[in-house]
């Protein structure tokens, strides 16, 4: 069996085009900073509103976000890249949002108690080798979206910036003030609560022709 | 090797970030257990498909609204600094 293809969502082209556009951003050259933007907005929006769940917070945040980024590219260091920077200052604003909006209940990454409770399947099923292909889009993006929707938000993140954006373990653990094994623990729980809560729409039905355990 | 201890190295095995032997072990454990076969493989799909589908899509107009909206901010933040 195959590891899982690493494929991301950031772009990966042109590191060094990158850092010319970084730099020519940095002596005011806003043309280049506006393709800075275009280039990682959608992925900044994606990973406010899966922390945020909150379309306007979200809104906010991009704009935040590339602000700040804005002002402080002088502390740029070449030697990590743009984007896991731009990131870093996302990921702040975002949980700063949420914060707020939730000062009178206690958010927190920490929020969860580290226990093994949850980490063992319930339910184990097999699915059809193209279970996405059951649902239409809209309908997927739904069930997608309520499923993501429902793990505790330490979780969420942790499984959007490692599985979804492609960062590393030490690089999500860096930017959420978390110990790597806390950030491998919140993974594998995120995956395999995923994993579970998507068993309703994706298993086999017996129709299909699985065969009954 | 139990059930308990493959999942506590699933991450590892999916991520690919294991040493041969202990893969070696786990592929053992993965051919006569079904549930841990099974749950591999589910997890391994829903990382797979939270990648390949965008949950929420960021539609143009907005997009353009925010965009000229930092444009301007910065603009006007590096008109007043300089």
């Amino acid at each position: 069996m195959d590891a899982i293809e690493t494929k991301v969502a950031e772009p990966q082209t042109g590191q060094t085009e990158e850092l010319v556009l970084v730099d020519a951003a940095r002596h005011g050259d806003m043309g280049a900073f506006e393709q800075l933007i275009k280039r990682y907005d959608r992925n900044v929006f994606r990973i406010a509103q899966h922390i945020t769940q909150n379309r306007e917070d979200a809104e906010d945040v991009v704009q935040d976000a590339f602000i700040k980024a804005y002002q402080n590219l002088g502390q740029f260091q070449g030697n990590s890249k743009f984007y896991t920077w731009l990131v870093r200052i996302a990921v702040n604003e975002a949980l700063m949002k949420l914060r707020r909006r939730k000062t009178s209940k206690t958010v927190s990454i920490d929020e969860d108690v580290e226990t093994e409770e949850g980490s063992m399947p319930r339910e184990v099923a097999d699915w059809g080798p193209n279970p996405e292909q059951l649902y239409g889009q809209a309908e997927l993006g739904d069930i997608l979206q309520k499923t993501i929707q429902g793990l505790p938000q330490s979780f969420r993140t942790v499984f959007v910036l490692r599985d979804i954006e492609g960062m590393s373990t030490e690089e999500t653990a860096e930017m959420l003030n978390l110990s790597v094994p806390a950030v491998k623990s919140r993974l594998l729980r995120a995956r395999l609560q995923l994993r579970e809560r998507l068993n309703r729409y994706f298993k086999k039905s017996k129709r299909d022709g699985a065969q009954p355990q | 090797m139990k059930c308990k201890d493959f999942l506590k190295e699933l991450n590892e095995y999916l991520d690919g970030n294991i040493d041969v032997q202990l893969k070696t072990e786990l592929e053992e454990h993965l051919q006569w257990c079904h549930n841990c076969f099974v749950v591999c493989n589910t997890t391994r799909k829903t990382i797979e498909i939270y990648r390949d589908n965008e949950v929420y899509p960021l539609p143009d107009p907005i997009r353009d609204r925010l965009q000229q909206a930092i444009v301007a901010k910065c603009k006007h933040k590096h008109d007043h600094s300089s």
